[in-house]
């Protein structure tokens, strides 16, 4: 079905997943998932933020090779974005491992948005796939906000930019994987939503829609209900754009409320914290995949999840002209379950 | 949803959780009254030191430029700013701060490209647009007293 829901031709298991994140999110609800964190300054030995982004990259695809005991070599091809301009943070991070790249752009929706392309070519060409993303704080706050030593307040929507990354290790055969190893099913390409809103502080709002849209064609090609599922985990909407997509898909006939979770809620303890909204960045929902979700899902603590990385597709420039702010939204279901089709 | 733009954007303006307006109006009061008596004990101070009273309103800014500039490169000065808001971006501190800050930040650039060419970056309007009021209030009283 023409803008359907795909499924890989060959089933692609996430074989395994290794986190990177700073020494807020390693303090947060989740820091126990995580693999590695700068327990300082979240500088990662490096001098600049911006190095400091590469570096997390580079140590989560290290670590995940590492334990897994495979060499640059054997990895297919590899998916990765960040939120620095021209992905470089992606760029020069990769650059240690020889493997064909292609860098990507979905702003906090490009973990989804790496794990759908790699389970779509991994499942037509087979061989493994990695996909990494990334983002540090200072070094968004630094390209999107203001420096960092100034002094100002944020708005009560306004979202915090996780630091952090995740590399995951997608592969078309069984025995690279563990036991209970969950397996991308399926997956629903997001359609760029724009609805108008303009406050670079308030992207829950701009990105809810977005999210909507895909949750509406999902639920409404498959036929199946949200209760079926043990979660829908979206990513990074914050507390304002959650209740908005929770609001409108109940309009829409799709009550969400009981099953969903945002990734950007479930990082920080926002309110102890001072987080505002919650979470965000591409490194937001990649760490709570990564980290906690794949091992709810190996645990057989859940089976069956939908996971929507949603994206607000601004630039600092866009904003400054006063353009709108388009939102997207890619969904892949994760599941541990055999015959799930 | 099938809410046009507009109507989103009202309702997307009407749902976002506000700023606390009364806390946050009572916290930048006290800092920013506490930064205007401690300009006025160091008024007190220099005048006490016998300098002459045309600098002494000339040396309290410079004093107080000067602790921004130490309080936001020692990384104190935003977390002071993120409570108290407008308390601290109103005073001369604010300014300070914005000028700080960027210097500090784009070291990575460059003296040239970084600190040189971004350091007015946050301050670079206030600076123009203050120059261009001074000197157009300037024409308007000289107008006014020569013709008057």
């Amino acid at each position: 079905m023409a803008q359907g829901i795909m499924r890989p031709l060959r089933p692609v298991w996430i074989a395994d997943a290794a986190t990177v994140v700073g020494h807020e999110e390693a303090a947060g609800p989740l820091g126990a998932y995580f693999d590695l964190h700068d327990p300082k300054d979240d500088t990662f030995g490096q001098k600049t933020w911006e190095k400091a982004e590469s570096e997390m990259q580079r140590l989560a695809v290290n670590t995940l090779l590492g334990r897994a005991g495979w060499q640059d070599g054997e990895i297919e091809r590899m998916f990765a974005g960040d939120l620095l301009n021209q992905c470089t943070g992606s760029g020069y991070g990769l650059l240690p491992f020889g493997i064909p790249y292609f860098g990507l752009y979905g702003a906090c929706s490009t973990c989804a948005e790496g794990l759908a392309l790699g389970a779509l070519i991994g499942g037509a060409y087979g061989g493994r796939t990695v996909t990494v993303s990334s983002s540090h704080n200072c070094s968004a706050e630094r390209q999107f906000r203001y420096p960092m030593e100034y002094g100002g307040q944020r708005p009560p929507t306004a979202q915090w930019t996780v630091t952090g990354s995740a590399a995951f290790l997608l592969t078309d055969d069984a025995r690279d994987c563990k036991k209970n190893a969950p397996r991308i099913a399926e997956v629903l390409v997001g359609i760029s939503v724009d609805r108008g809103i303009t406050d670079a502080n308030n992207m829950g709002a701009a990105m809810a829609p977005a999210a909507l849209d895909t949750v509406c064609r999902y639920f409404s090609e498959s036929g199946r209900e949200p209760a079926s599922f043990d979660g829908i985990f979206t990513g990074d909407l914050g507390a304002e754009g959650s209740s908005i997509l929770r609001e409108f898909a109940r309009a829409a006939g799709i009550d969400i409320a009981d099953v969903h979770e945002d990734c950007g809620n479930l990082i920080y303890n926002a309110a102890a914290t001072d987080k505002h909204a919650g979470g965000s960045g591409c490194g937001c929902s990649a760490v709570v995949l990564g980290g906690y979700l794949l091992d709810c899902l190996r645990r057989g603590e859940m089976q069956d999840i939908l996971f929507i990385g949603t994206g607000a597709l601004l630039s600092p420039m866009s904003v400054q002209q006063g353009g709108s702010i388009p939102g997207i939204a890619h969904l892949v279901r994760i599941t541990t379950k055999e015959d799930a089709e | 949803m099938n809410t046009d733009s507009g109507t989103y954007k009202k309702y997307a303006d009407a749902h976002a959780k506000k700023s606390p307006l009364g806390k946050d109006c009572a916290r930048a009061f006290l800092v920013g009254g506490a930064i205007c008596t401690l300009a006025q004990g160091l008024t007190a101070l220099y005048e006490w030191l016998k300098i002459d009273a045309e600098n002494v309103g000339a040396l309290v800014s410079v004093t107080l430029i000067f602790l921004t500039a130490l309080l936001t490169g020692i990384g104190i000065f935003d977390k002071i700013a993120k409570f108290a808001g407008a308390g601290t971006v109103v005073p001369i501190t604010g300014f300070a701060n914005a000028v700080a800050s960027p210097a500090i930040d784009t070291k990575g650039e460059g003296f040239v490209l970084g600190v040189g060419a971004k350091i007015f970056s946050i301050a670079g309007p206030v600076i123009l647009y203050g120059t261009a009021a001074g000197a157009l209030y300037g024409i308007i009283y000289w107008v006014c007293i020569t013709l008057f």
